[in-house]
């Protein structure tokens, strides 16, 4: 089961993904991107149902495209987030998304914050957030070494030790992680931390 | 895995002398895990009226915003706040509109009528409301706050005493349950002003 998890620094947001595609017992792929960037600032982590998650967080990334291209300004992570549980809302009672999402962003107003969304879009403002089975010891690990106004390195450090507890005591573990992070510069793909590294395809 | 018990809530409402006073806890799980110990679940609906719902978070929050909306647009037509009973017949209602897909939540309403008078309600999921005169309960852990306040409350309580009385109610049922808890929000109504205070109880 896919693992995600995010936290709040000072200053920005850090999402971090496991990168495995699973399918049943076969793993497809170890470089799978999880976290969509909805637009410069934002991050949108998710995990769940494969195609539920490739296609709503595509929906929601056009739609905030959509109205910044309407309105001339961005949409605020707080207006995005609540954009983002009510399409879950009211998708629930008809044809519900399984995905669960962990939503950073930041505002030059606010500073950079991070919002926890369940599959059942129960919306909740957040400093550390983490989905699926490696969030038993994500939210553990940051319960114990979390604090606020984290600088970068202490934060990666801290993403770093969950990554390791999730490779040493989850019994599936997905090999390979993506870590994004959101500043005041942007949002963008900060590093991966790869156990295993799939052959390269050859063009042909 | 039943459905009111997935995300845990206590809520309670007491009236006093020319005063009322609601209370919840603050933990937000998903069935055994505690994702944040700051969820709110009393809403104000206007200065002398609030709201608490218990039981399926997303529900909550959905049923909440179309309360706000319901009560704004009532705000422009009538030019006035609305009656903490016709809010709550109007709760009923939305409640009853989706009788055969229910919202799986139990709102407390509390409110100064007119007169000040103080008021009091619950109403289960389907919106049969429970008119009560002395306390009225909510969620997983009713059926503790139900003894308590039984054997607490007295009648004509002033604001001071009105406060301890909820708030060691509030404590020592959650301690009883192991889906509410992580702390009280306790609003203490008079006719003149508001008082919110946060408890701190047992946090686990």
């Amino acid at each position: 089961m896919e693992s995600v998890f995010g936290l709040v620094g000072k200053d920005f947001a850090i999402v971090v993904a496991d990168s495995s595609a699973v399918h049943s017992i076969l793993l497809h792929k170890t470089n799978e991107d999880k976290i969509m960037l909805l637009d410069s600032h934002k991050l949108m982590g998710a995990s769940g149902e494969t195609g539920d998650r490739a296609q709503f967080t595509e929906y929601i990334q056009k739609n905030v495209a959509l109205y910044q291209f309407r309105n001339g300004i961005p949409l605020t992570t707080a207006a995005a987030a609540n954009f983002t549980r009510g399409e879950l809302a009211t998708a629930l009672r008809k044809n519900p998304y399984m995905v669960n999402i962990i939503l950073a962003g930041y505002d030059k107003e606010t500073g950079p914050s991070l919002y926890f969304i369940d599959y059942i879009a129960s919306l909740h403002k957040l400093d550390k957030a983490a989905f699926g089975y490696g969030s038993y010891f994500a939210l553990s690990m940051m319960d114990r070494h979390y604090q606020r106004d984290m600088t970068v390195e202490e934060a990666v450090n801290l993403v770093d030790k969950v990554i390791m507890e999730i490779r040493s005591r989850l019994v599936v573990a997905p090999p390979n992680f993506v870590i994004k992070i959101v500043d005041k510069d942007g949002a963008r793909e900060y590093a991966w931390r790869e156990s295993i590294k799939d052959a390269p395809v050859i063009a042909s | 895995m039943q459905i009111f018990e997935y995300n845990g809530s206590a809520l309670v409402a007491m009236v006093g002398k020319n005063c009322f006073a609601i209370a919840s806890d603050r933990r937000l799980g998903v069935q055994l895990q505690t994702i944040a110990t700051d969820f709110q679940k009393i809403y104000k609906i206007h200065e002398k009226l609030f709201i608490g719902l218990s039981g399926l978070a997303t529900d909550a929050q959905t049923l909440y915003q179309r309360l706000v909306f319901r009560h704004k647009l009532y705000q422009l037509r009538e030019e006035r706040d609305m009656k903490p009973e016709t809010f709550a017949s109007l709760v009923s209602a939305i409640l009853y509109e989706k009788r055969f897909g229910p919202y799986f939540c139990q709102p407390v309403i509390a409110g100064l009528g007119d007169e000040d008078k103080p008021f009091i309600c619950t109403m289960d999921s389907i919106g049969a409301k429970e008119l009560a005169k002395d306390f009225v309960v909510a969620g997983t852990a009713s059926e503790s706050l139900y003894g308590a306040c039984e054997s607490m409350f007295k009648p004509d309580m002033d604001a001071e005493e009105l406060f301890e009385t909820i708030s060691q109610a509030l404590l020592s049922s959650v301690d009883r349950d192991c889906l509410s808890g992580w702390g009280g929000h306790v609003y203490v109504v008079t006719p003149t002003e508001v008082t919110e205070r946060i408890l701190k109880g047992r946090m686990d």
